[in-house]
């Protein structure tokens, strides 16, 4: 599975879908949990290892999730674990020293299921694009197909119940993936930041909670869970997300008719680097990547398509590297391989 | 560590850059970072709330004059001390155990305590109105037969009632 896996982007980034120059991906999670059971923070082997296995039969039995993989935290090497960190199936906490937890993964890589991270139930659902209304009724579809087998813990009061209060309610996590280099460029992002935090939401980078922005790729989220129904916290995510396009767009825009040598020469540049550089360290990869996606939606580079570098931030972070050169790597050798993957990629283009 | 630029201030921006596939790195105070245009986007924006949360949950413990940290849940034995500590709750029991502390705590980090969304399918949630609805739907036949016409418009209000309840309980 993870070979097959190593030599393709994950079907959520392919940028298809609506508004994907600027929208990479939508992400919907749920948390829940089993009637009767300790939370995973507290519980013991032997619970954990039970959890595990009501989960998977309610998986068999669901008819939304007939075809697909199951890890068990046994099977996964460390290295794996990091490929499915860098893939977005898995939070960089999850398997670490705790054992007895799984993973489902979906044939399209759309939907997985953490079973014992924080809670004992982490649905995910992923789209490419801005799409979240279609992600989250596919969440919802499985939430529904799982409680068939599972009863889960909710109060009348509170809705669904999870470990962190944080999560409560609804349990539900809408978050999209965005690209916004040309508010970088024109400095405006500062700004942008500030409004869509006094709007309550978050802004994370790329690998979620507390990450650097690399790649100018930043990831927006509801901040609370409960007292708002699913559609009412998706929706306006979704529309304060059309919002912040618009912004990026208009500043696309102007960096077009104000500068646009210096933009042209800027993106030539990134590309010119990646085309021909012996040596990329992933933090340089993601930088250069992001002006080449830029080039790409303004049409300043044809020969690039938007895909194409969803592909490469993938497929060039460390685990996908080694998994994809069939060997372990030293820090040095990753970006000498880093450097020949991406040169090949591009050259490969038309 | 004092600014390169301004050799007056602290360093507090530590701005790296390829140069020629050179690392070169410039550590400059607040000051001259943000006058040459480096600036984190995401430096000022607020902690997610989970780091808070500890304190958060600490707080509402001791607003309860201390009798707080010596309640444990029965089912899973966590300590509301514990969670204080941890910020993680131990089983769906404890919502039961420390009921009060908790809304008063999902009040301040969610802005409500009292669930919109979704409803759980199933169980008690839906068989006792169904039942309700069966119950007045047979009251309602016989007052028909009876031709209790006042009383049956009170039932089928009664009906009309309980069947938007029961939707509100199914629907997403």
């Amino acid at each position: 599975m993870f070979d097959q896996m190593a030599h393709k982007a994950s079907s959520w980034l392919t940028a298809e879908g609506d508004e994907a120059a600027v929208v990479l991906s939508s992400r919907i999670r749920l948390a829940r949990n089993i009637r009767g059971f300790t939370f995973p923070p507290y519980a013991d082997p032997e619970t954990r290892g039970n959890i595990v296995h009501f989960v998977r039969s309610a998986i068999d039995k669901s008819k939304e999730l007939e075809t697909g993989a199951f890890v068990s935290s046994d099977d996964v090497t460390e290295m794996q674990r990091a490929f499915l960190i860098e893939r977005h199936l898995i939070s960089p906490e999850f398997m670490r020293d705790q054992n007895a937890s799984g993973l489902y993964i979906s044939p399209d890589e759309k939907i997985a299921i953490m079973v014992n991270e924080e809670d004992h139930v982490r649905i995910q659902s992923m789209s490419s694009g801005l799409s979240l209304m279609d992600t989250l009724n596919r969440a919802m579809r499985i939430d529904d197909d799982l409680a068939n087998s599972l009863e889960f813990d909710y109060d009348t009061d509170f809705g669904f119940l999870t470990s962190c209060p944080t999560n409560v309610g609804t349990g539900l996590r809408a978050s999209i993936l965005i690209h916004l280099a040309g508010l970088v460029l024109t400095k405006e992002i500062d700004s942008v930041i500030d409004h869509i935090n006094k709007l309550g939401l978050v802004v994370r980078g790329f690998y979620g909670e507390g990450t650097d922005v690399w790649g100018n790729l930043f990831q927006i989220s509801n901040q609370t869970t409960l007292g708002r129904s699913e559609l009412d916290i998706t929706e306006s995510l979704e529309k304060i997300t059309r919002q912040i396009i618009e912004f990026e767009n208009k500043s696309r825009d102007r960096l077009l008719t104000e500068a646009r040598d210096e933009i042209a020469d800027k993106i030539w540049r990134a590309y010119g680097i990646l085309r021909h550089a012996r040596v990329l360290t992933s933090e340089e990869v993601m930088n250069l990547l992001s002006a080449v996606r830029l080039g790409a939606a303004l049409k300043i580079l044809d020969m690039v398509s938007i895909a194409t570098v969803n592909k490469l931030l993938i497929l060039s972070q460390p685990a996908h590297l080694q998994r994809y050169m069939g060997v372990e790597l030293s820090p040095g050798d990753r970006d000498i391989a880093r450097a020949k993957l991406v040169r090949d990629t591009l050259a490969e283009l038309p | 560590m004092l600014c390169e630029e301004c050799r007056k201030q602290e360093a507090t921006v530590h701005f790296s850059q390829m140069v020629n596939n050179q690392r070169v790195v410039m550590n400059l105070c607040g000051t001259c970072a943000k006058r040459r245009g480096f600036s984190n986007p995401l430096k000022n924006i607020p902690f997610p709330l989970s780091d808070f949360l500890t304190s958060m949950v600490s707080e509402s413990a001791t607003k309860v004059d201390g009798q707080l940290t010596e309640l444990t849940c029965p089912v899973c034995k966590l300590s509301y001390d514990t969670f204080a500590k941890t910020g993680r709750l131990g089983c769906g029991n404890c919502f039961e155990a420390y009921r009060q502390p908790l809304a008063d705590l999902l009040r301040k980090i969610h802005g409500s305590n009292l669930h919109r969304g979704k409803r759980l399918r199933g169980g008690a949630l839906v068989m006792e109105p169904l039942k309700e609805e069966a119950r007045l739907k047979d009251e309602l036949k016989k007052a028909i037969e009876a031709e209790d016409f006042e009383r049956a418009a009170q039932l089928r209000d009664m009906v009309k009632e309980l069947q938007e309840k029961l939707q509100a309980v199914t629907d997403v």
